[in-house]
């Protein structure tokens, strides 16, 4: 239809008879009409989506956090109590601290690595750097629940790999999901195996953005590769790393497959809850426990509260340090 | 045109879409119950894991000409999240549904979901075990689940592993060591003293499973499913019994990688076995172990764990027809079909005494007579009040606690007020 609106041949001289000059009319308004509409439709089919998927859910997980809702029952409306239970949420408190725990974990060594990784795929002298680019993402196609499986084997207490190695270095076995710390290393293992490549990658692009004569001209001047490196890369590079940063924050805000897996789909996460993240208590709570999908909904809005303080604290940092 | 009027154009249009969207999906929710007694085309049945209804149910598509189909979920638990879903949404579940105990409980703060099958079938309330019977009712009298299999209890052991630590073998003299649990404990020093150390049981909590069920009164919820699980004396003898043998434990929560693994090192010579456990002992002991394990009693005489009903949902078109339905499939002669085929255990006084049924004797555990074992394990359960959220308790409350206690995460002190505290928050409803 808008393809021949616009292709419309004009029309030959002649005095337009009433007839063609209506039907020229006609055409130029569904022109107009191409013009000014087709854009939205689109970029309707992401909107559509968005608000089945995306909106309805959150809305609609708003409403049911200011009830006290029975997921094959009754509910009824309590205004911000769940919120306020919350607070003293002792579980809550204890999902938190571990989301961050694992985050941190997770995060920082895994941006280090990929820093070092993307530094070293940028140099000009490797050799078969399409080899190396792809072999380092190949973690990330991955299916998340084969690597958590598989990690969870090597983790086990009585036959697994990491075990038998520490045996042969002379150290007791270690309880891996019978302690905080140890189960925060497992876990923030999956993570980084599976992510340090990807981020490798976003980095590396960043990288290669970067002019190349401001390198020249810096080489010129007598600098060093590790001076280059400090005052050039890094300077330019922020807007990607805090890009990085966010897509890594929301990730680790999320954290839910890996852990659960870990704890052989007990979604208490250990018997103390040492590795229970937010998105486990959230499932828990929204989900498990059938009479309190009310509360669960709170945890969610919680969890996504908190993904936009973090990532707002993210972005003031780099406004700053663009001024 | 006015920028206002070509605004409100496009949301108009916007709105007629999003209202073609929204009436397309309430299309799908018409509610067009058939008449009354209109015979339906086709039969839904929801069950998991094995409850061997295959040929039944192609014998009662022949009989009466209505179509049945079988939906089989493999695990219990994905079969909670669909089922959940199918009530919250009041669309998809099936005509007949299998509950098991602890959905069964959980579901029945709710029980308007489910049919009441008093008037729809005839009173069959004398031909089951009474207290299986009486679990299928909900509190306000609506008889939600006709009674299908039983869980009951015994104890799988190793012969090899038995032999070499210098233990009797012989099935009757193995249960003959442990006449109650301190005499299993016991076996268990022995085992792990001529065994060099080895441990005797896969985990603690798979005792404190085996001795709650064994009735000795209410545990988490007393019958007027008040929380009682601080005071309750048969879950304080549970706990006590299960850290008392924490020392011949192996540590192997059920179900997880260690446990499974566990059957074919052989890091355990001892476990508890409900009759729908030997399917998972065989399996994860693969054949190479094939006539190595024997069944025994379990201390203490009888227990149960698991079992199931069979609930008609609310939303069911034909709710007469599919209550008889699973009152086909609950009645005697189907029973013992369905044992003959996956193993259920009857719950139909009739079926448990049926030849067929107690000459059974099970290959791969040595031709242990596991009929006879199971059936008579079956008349000594005692009656248990089980709450709402008992399963919420026990996976999420008392289990934890264990487990923390007998890896040394917490003492015996510190496990009991993490369970107490837990079990308040977890048996709310």
């Amino acid at each position: 239809m808008s393809l021949s609106a616009t292709t419309a041949p004009p029309s030959p001289a002649a005095p337009p008879s009433p007839d063609v000059s209506s039907r020229r009319s006609r055409g130029r308004l569904l022109n107009r009409l191409d013009v000014k509409y087709s854009p939205y439709l689109y970029i309707a089919p992401f909107f559509l989506i968005f608000g089945a998927f995306g909106l309805y859910p959150m809305v609609r997980t708003a409403w049911m956090s200011l009830h006290d809702w029975d997921m094959i029952g009754e509910h009824s409306f309590i205004g911000f109590d769940n919120y306020t239970r919350l607070f003293s949420d002792e579980y809550f408190w204890n999902a938190l601290v571990n989301t961050f725990g694992i985050f941190a974990l997770s995060t920082i060594p895994q941006l280090l690595l990929a820093l070092f990784l993307a530094n070293l795929l940028n140099r000009t002298f490797l050799r078969a750097k399409t080899f190396f680019r792809m072999a380092i993402f190949m973690p990330n196609v991955v299916s998340v629940a084969a690597v958590a499986i598989v990690f969870g084997m090597l983790f086990q207490r009585e036959f697994g790999l990491f075990n038998w190695l520490l045996s042969l270095v002379g150290v007791d076995p270690v309880d891996w999901d019978g302690q905080r710390w140890s189960s925060w290393f497992a876990i923030s293992s999956m993570v980084n195996w599976r992510w340090t490549g990807y981020n490798t990658l976003i980095l590396l692009a960043g990288m290669q953005a970067i002019p190349k004569d401001l390198y020249e001209a810096a080489a010129i001047d007598g600098a060093s590769p590790w001076r280059q490196f400090w005052q050039i890369t890094l300077p330019m590079l922020k807007p990607t790393f805090i890009f990085v940063v966010i897509l890594s924050t929301i990730g680790g805000m999320q954290l839910f497959t890996e852990p659960l897996l870990f704890a052989n789909g007990n979604i208490l996460g250990g018997s103390q809850r040492e590795f229970q993240t937010l998105a486990m208590y959230m499932y828990e709570m929204g989900i498990v426990n059938l009479n309190s999908a009310g509360y669960g909904a709170a945890v969610a809005w919680a969890i996504f509260m908190i993904i936009v303080l973090v990532s707002l604290f993210n972005f003031l940092l780099v406004r700053r340090s663009a001024k | 045109m006015s920028v206002t009027t070509r605004r409100t154009r496009l949301a108009a249009a916007a709105l007629a879409a999003i209202t073609a969207i929204g009436g397309l999906a309430a299309c799908g929710n018409d509610d067009d119950k058939p008449a009354a007694g209109e015979k339906p085309a086709k039969l839904v049945v929801d069950t998991f894991g094995e409850f061997g209804y295959e040929e039944l149910v192609k014998q009662y598509e022949k009989d009466t000409g209505i179509k049945v189909e079988l939906r089989k979920t493999a695990q219990l638990a994905e079969y909670r999240p669909k089922l959940v879903r199918y009530l919250a949404t009041g669309k998809g579940a099936a005509d007949v549904t299998a509950l098991e105990e602890g959905i069964l409980n959980e579901f029945k703060p709710n029980a308007r979901n489910w049919a009441d099958l008093n008037p729809l079938v005839a009173d069959h309330s004398k031909e089951f075990l009474p207290w299986k019977w009486e679990l299928g009712k909900a509190p306000d009298g609506r008889l939600i689940g006709l009674p299908t299999d039983v869980g009951s209890l015994a104890v799988c052991y190793r012969k090899d592993l038995f032999q070499a630590a210098g233990l009797p073998t012989e099935r009757d003299q193995v249960s003959a060591l442990w006449p109650d649990w301190k005499g299993f404990h016991d076996a268990g020093l022995k085992y792990k003293q001529g065994s060099g150390g080895k441990a005797f049981i896969d985990s603690i909590t798979a005792v404190s499973n085996g001795v709650m069920f064994q009735g000795n009164g209410d545990l988490f919820y007393d019958k007027e499913d008040n929380i009682i699980a601080d005071t309750s004396p048969a879950v304080k003898n549970a706990w006590d019994t299960a850290t008392s043998m924490a020392d011949i434990s192996a540590k192997a929560q059920t179900w997880s990688p260690e446990w499974s693994g566990g059957f074919k090192q052989g890091t355990f010579a001892a476990t508890f076995c409900p009759s729908w456990m030997l399917g998972i002992v065989s399996e994860n002991s693969g054949a190479a172990n094939k006539g190595k394990w024997d069944v025994a009693s379990v201390p203490g005489g009888g227990g149960n764990w698991g079992g199931s009903w069979l609930a008609v949902p609310a939303q069911s078109k034909y709710p007469k027809e599919a209550a008889k339905l699973a009152e086909y499939l609950t009645n005697a002669k189907s029973q013992v079909e369905a044992f003959k085929a996956k193993g259920p255990l009857p719950t139909n006084l009739e079926a448990l005494k049926n030849e067929a049924f107690t000459g059974y004797t099970n290959e791969y555990f040595s031709n242990a007579p596991t009929g006879k074992i199971f059936g008579e394990s079956v008349a000594k359960i005692q009656p248990t009040h089980l709450g709402p959220k008992h399963q919420a308790v026990k996976e999420n409350a008392l289990e934890p606690a264990l487990r923390a206690f007998e890896s040394g995460q917490a003492d015996k002190a510190k496990a009991w007020e993490q369970f107490t505290k837990d079990a308040k928050t977890q048996g709310a409803f």
